[in-house]
């Protein structure tokens, strides 16, 4: 994994290089060198699968993290690309003409945290939330309990109870 | 709305232009009428203990408890010889199993599906996610209370229950339908217009007629 990176050091600005296993690492960069570092390392060092595109939303430091996790099929290392960008107007360059599975994930993250993809096809239609008019759910500011609360109509009487206590007192009602 | 149920005017092959409003034309918009018991008891306790022998399945798993029917339909637990079966259609079938958790998108597609059963219809409700929420009581996407929407004959509880539950369920629901207490296909008719205030409170983009059969 450190060759690959000293080498694709040589031709793009990076930043870090997280290495989790031998066979996983993700590399930090900015957002305008995403593409040319996807293609070369499509086209040239064989990692031809598009493994997932996901997001973290780190509201604290207000951005989005985008993460690219490529794999390489022959040699079974994944590498991952991580960028972040700024999570008003939330925008991202769309690499459906790289990857044509990427679309699908652009069109989840549109719809979970509103993270814009233009020109991705069908980036704006339902996907799983069919008329949905609150905020992006996975948007950490979102309040999940607090809205499931409002919207869904619930039964009473449903108690909850800290699992080791219930079961403490079930197997040995007396304290022992 | 979807645009292909927008009123809008088409030309036929022949030239000549009409206007078609899909929602209205396609869709019998009368709603559901309560199905009067036979004229005598006898009779009835007849066409009930008929019903009760021939539970017909509609093969829609909407959650995980859908993996519990696949040992069912088969040999070691073989359901069929307590007259039980699955039905690739709604028209076929009198007995929706909704199997577990129910997102908004699916609630949809079991309302059109449980509308276009012929009656007397039966619901159960397989798993603790139909009967309070279970491990999705706070989830943005999944109702919590069934029969808030539909009209819920039986409860079969778990998280997931095994296949013998649901033969027991199965019992319990043959028990019902012959003491005449299933009548869950009446009780929608009856409070049609609740249930429907509650589907429209969850279901934001309705893009369907009220009643579709």
């Amino acid at each position: 994994m450190h060759e690959l990176y000293e080498k694709l050091k040589q031709y793009y600005p990076l930043g870090e290089l997280t290495e989790q296993r031998n066979n996983l690492a993700f590399i930090t960069l900015k957002q305008e060198q995403l593409r040319p570092v996807l293609l070369h390392l499509r086209d040239k060092e064989n990692y031809t699968h598009l493994v997932i595109l996901t997001a973290v939303d780190w509201i604290e430091d207000n951005c989005f993290q985008l993460t690219y996790l490529l794999s390489n099929r022959t040699n079974a290392t994944d590498i991952g690309l991580r960028l972040m960008i700024p999570r008003e107007d939330a925008t991202m360059e769309s690499i459906h003409d790289i990857w044509p599975t990427a679309a699908t994930y652009q069109r989840e993250l549109r719809e979970m945290f509103g993270i814009d993809f233009p020109d991705s096809p069908r980036v704006n239609d339902d996907f799983i939330l069919e008329g949905w008019n609150d905020i992006p759910p996975y948007r950490r500011d979102f309040n999940t309990l607090k809205f499931s609360e409002e919207t869904f109509a619930q039964r009473p009487g449903r108690e909850t109870v800290d699992p080791a206590e219930h079961m403490k007192q079930k197997l040995y009602p007396d304290g022992a | 709305m979807k645009e292909e149920l927008e009123k809008r005017i088409i030309k036929g092959p022949d030239g000549l232009e009409f206007e078609v409003e899909p929602l209205r034309d396609y869709y019998c918009e009368a709603p559901p009428t309560v199905m009067p018991a036979a004229y005598s008891k006898i009779v009835e306790d007849l066409f009930n203990w008929a019903r009760s022998e021939s539970i017909w399945i509609l093969g829609f798993g909407t959650g995980c408890g859908a993996i519990e029917m696949r040992p069912l339909m088969t040999p070691r637990f073989d359901a069929y010889r307590f007259g039980v079966q699955w039905r690739p259609t709604p028209r076929q079938s009198n007995l929706f199993i909704i199997s577990g958790y129910l997102s908004v998108k699916t609630l949809k597609r079991v309302i059109r599906s449980y509308e276009q059963m012929q009656n007397p219809k039966y619901v159960i409700g397989l798993g603790s996610c139909t009967i309070n929420g279970g491990m999705y009581w706070d989830s943005y996407n999944t109702i919590k209370r069934l029969d808030q929407y539909l009209p819920v004959d039986l409860y079969i509880a778990g998280c997931m229950p095994r296949p013998e539950a649901l033969l027991a369920g199965f019992a319990d629901l043959k028990k019902l339908i012959r003491s005449g207490k299933a009548e869950g296909a009446n009780e929608y008719a009856e409070k049609f217009e609740w249930y429907k205030a509650n589907q429209k409170r969850v279901i934001n983009d309705w893009d369907m007629p009220d009643y579709n059969w």
